[in-house]
């Protein structure tokens, strides 16, 4: 079995947020809620570099730990996926996620938020036995259908790369060869507490 | 007319020539600066986390939580929740337990030693009855919710199955954020009713040197008392400090970044929680010697008057006080002005 894993080139993403577009339509998530952003450090200043970040599917995930009604768990390829029948809300995968993939689709009285919604590797949910629901709760499942996320697939500059992560390790590896350069692949360590050597 | 003036003329020359210039030295410049090391100004993820401890950007949309790229705060977070919280939760309650169950089989019972008089003067009036239970209510509720986040995940799921656990965890997080709004005024209310009776007095040195008699096995030692003796004064100021920070804590939580960032609720996570925990500790402790773990204690908050007896046994000064009022008579329960 693989272990899916994303990395984002940030040497080639140029901030044009058709991966976040191109989630945001695929899996017809809800308004508001983003499961994919492009934050871009140092703005404006010489070296700035923009980076495309979702849920890392994490080793070991901070997420899962935390959650008090354990509804999150880890499918063959290590994508991090959870029920939202269980998820009670509670906000605390936010607090734990280091790259802050949860998103709530409400914000009620004293902190109320609604079930979470967060990136899913385009593998969706729980409810694999009843496509139509859990395309509505979750999204697509390209993976079912043998396809990558669409976010990397849609990626104008090959930017974002997805699929196994010895595989995107390699190609990324040998970009870096090529060209010389590179900044290396970002939430890696705290991801998955291993980098890419280049 | 003349065609060909000289200014039209120079004006080409001098073009063409600026042009072959700038071609000629722009490459070169280049090179020089980017073409080599494209990336030689490139920010650094491990610089960015080695110099801030985060990563934050700019971001086109309008949750501005999401510009926080990366915190691997998070990760201690994580930590915390799976190792320390749970542990230090199990050592302060059951060693609390432990403690209690040792001090019942060493000490037994504190009796008041003599017996019932069947005389009773009014020890908490109704309105402090009122707001004691109100706090005693609103803090089960919330002990029972909260230490379900901590454990229940545990305990309780694998007994009851995921879909039970998630369904009582719902609704324990909803009885947490409202009933936790009494909790609050009772804090206060309390704070300032009693506040002054907690003041350091003149019996606090004597009643620490004796330990409150509490280790003295032929009850004997009853160490002179006001209103409320040392340990009383404790469990109130616990209850007032450490009912303040997990209000203040709390409403941080209420309002998720409204006051902070993500590593600010990360810190009054672990504020309430940990203060949280100490205080069901501390309460447990207070439960035990205010029912059955001394005599006679129980009636000061159930009907709000107790033995004469046992309140000359466990606040003599305060009963002096009461009695100098009403003119060396014993205050009877039905006094029209409240014991105070």
């Amino acid at each position: 079995m693989a272990r899916m894993k994303f990395l984002c080139d940030a040497d080639r993403c140029i901030e044009c947020n058709a991966c976040v577009t191109a989630c945001k339509n695929e899996n017809d998530v809800p308004w508001g809620i983003n499961r994919r952003r492009v934050v871009t450090v140092n703005d404006g200043k010489p070296g700035e570099r923009s980076v495309s970040m979702a849920c890392m599917h994490c080793t070991d995930a901070p997420c899962a730990a935390v959650c008090p009604v354990d509804c999150f768990y880890t499918t063959a390829d290590a994508v991090v996926l959870h029920s939202k029948d269980l998820c009670i809300g509670c906000g605390y995968c936010f607090y734990a996620c280091p790259f802050g993939a949860p998103q709530y689709p409400r914000v009620g009285n004293f902190g109320s938020r609604g079930k979470m919604d967060k990136c899913t590797f385009c593998a969706a949910g729980p409810e694999q036995d009843s496509p139509e629901i859990e395309y509505q709760k979750y999204g697509a499942n390209r993976l079912a259908e043998g396809k990558l996320p669409l976010c990397a697939e849609m990626c104008s500059t090959k930017s974002l790369l997805a699929g196994d992560g010895e595989i995107i390790a390699e190609i990324y590896k040998e970009r870096v060869t090529q060209r010389g350069y590179g900044s290396g692949a970002w939430g890696w360590r705290t991801a998955y507490r291993e980098t890419v050597g280049v | 007319m003349r065609i060909w003036s000289l200014d039209r003329l120079i004006s080409p020359v001098v073009a063409a020539f600026i042009l072959a210039l700038g071609l000629l030295v722009a490459p070169a410049w280049a090179q020089n600066t980017t073409a080599n090391a494209p990336a030689a100004q490139a920010v650094s993820e491990q610089q960015l986390l080695d110099e801030l401890g985060k990563i934050q950007g700019r971001i086109t949309i309008p949750d501005q939580k999401a510009a926080t790229l990366q915190q691997p705060q998070g990760r201690d977070y994580q930590s915390f929740q799976r190792s320390t919280l749970p542990w230090v939760g199990a050592v302060a309650i059951i060693g609390m337990l432990l403690a209690i169950a040792l001090f019942f089989f060493i000490r037994g019972r504190v009796r008041t030693q003599a017996g019932e008089s069947r005389q009773k003067i009014l020890r908490f009036n109704a309105l402090e009855r009122l707001m004691h239970w109100t706090t005693a209510t609103a803090f089960i509720v919330l002990a029972i919710t909260g230490l379900n986040l901590i454990f229940g995940r545990r305990l309780v799921l694998p007994l009851i199955g995921p879909e039970a656990f998630s369904t009582w965890s719902s609704w324990s997080k909803y009885a947490h954020h409202f009933v936790s709004w009494a909790f609050m005024l009772g804090v206060l209310v309390m704070l300032v009713v009693w506040v002054w009776y907690n003041l350091p007095d003149r019996y606090d040195a004597n009643w620490i040197k004796s330990a409150g008699g509490l280790l003295d096995k032929s009850n004997r030692t009853h160490p002179p008392a006001g209103r409320f003796n040392t340990g009383q004064k404790l469990v109130f100021w616990s209850v007032v400090l450490g009912g303040i920070s997990l209000s203040v804590s709390g409403i941080y939580m209420l309002f998720p970044f409204a006051f902070t960032d993500i590593n600010g609720m990360q810190t009054a996570q672990y504020v309430h929680a940990i203060i949280g925990v100490l205080m069901v500790a501390v309460i447990i402790a207070h439960i035990y010697i205010g029912t059955l773990g001394m005599e006679g204690a129980y009636e000061a908050m159930g009907s709000g008057t107790v033995d004469l007896n046992w309140a000359k046994e466990h606040h003599s000064a305060w009963v002096e006080e009461q009695q100098e009022k009403v003119g060396g008579r014993t205050p009877p329960h039905t006094a029209a002005e409240p014991a105070e």
